[in-house]
């Protein structure tokens, strides 16, 4: 009997967790990245609250950015390196779906995980506790679209050796939007004035690249393998 | 590379594809199974142009790569199951009998990575074997199994092509005699 796309994609999303639970280095890296680099700020400038508040959005942002763009080189490399990624490109489900699924978990064991840790560094940073909900979600809209910047990123650059560099040249310029929309949001929840104006910006700019990603990131893949 | 090549598999035919380094075997068996688009031709299933059936195609077909393409991390029974999960419903007594029959059971709750080259290769082909596919691509199936392994390997094609399957094997050397097949060689 054959396999549904839902079921399909359960399945390949259960895979993606198994692997990354098993390989625990390769998933505590960019959650112990964004830590570390956040609390350097601090003992590097100053202990002071009020000037800690005043970087906090920035620095909050730039760290989730950079700590994201560690693991996505991965996202399609391993499974191209070992020839499983051909194996899944020949399912008979898809690559879009295999594109979706890769991502969409890729998703959860760094941008989710991330944001569940971000309370933890605004502590550290003195953002108040009223302005984590905005916080952590416009780290959501954010680190999910990102997933899906680097998965284009990902595709394009899995045959190359190195690639890991070529991919954040490519992603990062992508990612400034999302930098300046994410850090004004936080800042607007610190300083309690109205931050919807750029939670709905980021919002937009997810459900665009959840629309447009997934195709252009399966074309990306397709010329790579081929 | 490939040009002037043309070939008709028809079920219960085996076709050997041999030629020296480079001659673009596992082109020509990557073209067939769509991974690579050809400049110029096509490849077509039951008639049709694959690029216009290419999920039925891909569901009628089962590729091994010189590659086992196992996960080191994932046990024997895992890579099974989430490889051929993604193609049809599979129970895990199936597979562990796939495993069987390539003669890699013991292997089957071991992970990838500490299994030596033959073992994985066996693996591999239980993979195929779990995919009930019509169409078997593969590239270089002997590679690293020993006398016992590739005659269990020459049985599990000869099966498959005697219940009506039909195989395209790359190998750069001759295969078991005890297998019957069309052979044809690319120039280098």
């Amino acid at each position: 009997m054959s396999v549904g796309a839902v079921a399909a994609f359960n399945l390949l999303v259960r895979r993606e967790l198994c692997l990354s639970f098993r390989r625990p280095d390769q998933l505590l890296q960019p959650l112990l990245f964004f830590l570390i680099v956040t609390t350097l700020f601090p003992l590097g400038l100053s202990p002071e609250l009020s000037l800690l508040r005043d970087m906090a959005p920035g620095v909050l942002w730039v760290a989730a950015l950079l700590s994201s763009l560690l693991s996505l080189d991965g996202l399609f490399k391993s499974d191209a390196d070992d020839g499983t990624l051909e194996q899944l490109a020949l399912c008979g489900q898809g690559l879009t779906l295999i594109v979706v699924a890769k991502t969409f978990a890729h998703w959860l064991v760094s941008g989710a995980a991330l944001v569940l840790v971000s309370p933890l560094v605004g502590t550290a940073l003195g953002i108040p506790v009223g302005a984590f909900p905005t916080m952590m979600l416009s780290l959501g809209l954010g680190t999910l679209t990102l997933s899906w910047l680097g998965a284009i990123g990902a595709g394009l650059t899995v045959g190359l050796k190195r690639g890991n560099v070529l991919l954040s040249l490519i992603v990062l310029p992508l990612a400034m939007p999302l930098l300046i929309f994410g850090a004004s949001a936080t800042d607007r929840a610190i300083s309690g004035t109205n931050a919807a104006g750029a939670l709905y910006f980021l919002a937009a700019l997810c459900v665009f690249t959840c629309t447009l990603a997934p195709f252009a990131a399966t074309t990306a893949l397709r010329i790579t393998l081929e | 590379m490939l040009k002037g090549v043309s070939l008709k598999l028809a079920p219960r035919q085996l076709l050997h594809i041999c030629g020296p380094n480079g001659s673009g075997k596992t082109t020509l068996l990557r073209v067939a199974c769509g991974l690579l688009r050809p400049e110029q031709g096509d490849v077509s299933w039951n008639g049709h142009s694959i690029s216009g059936v290419r999920l039925e195609y891909q569901a009628a077909l089962a590729y091994a790569s010189h590659e086992p393409a196992l996960k080191g991390d994932l046990t024997a029974l895992e890579n099974l199951r989430f490889a051929v999960g993604m193609k049809r419903r599979v129970s895990t007594q199936e597979l562990r009998g796939s495993l069987e029959q390539t003669g890699a059971a013991a292997c089957a709750d071991l992970p990838a990575r500490v299994l030596s080259a033959g073992q994985r290769r066996r693996v591999a082909m239980a993979r195929v074997l779990a995919m009930s596919a019509s169409l078997w691509l593969l590239d270089e199936p002997f590679t690293n199994l020993d006398a016992a392994g590739t005659e269990l390997m020459s049985a599990l094609l000869r099966s498959h092509v005697e219940q009506g399957g039909a195989a395209l094997v790359v190998a750069h050397h001759d295969l078991p005699t005890l297998l019957d097949s069309r052979r044809m060689d690319l120039a280098a």
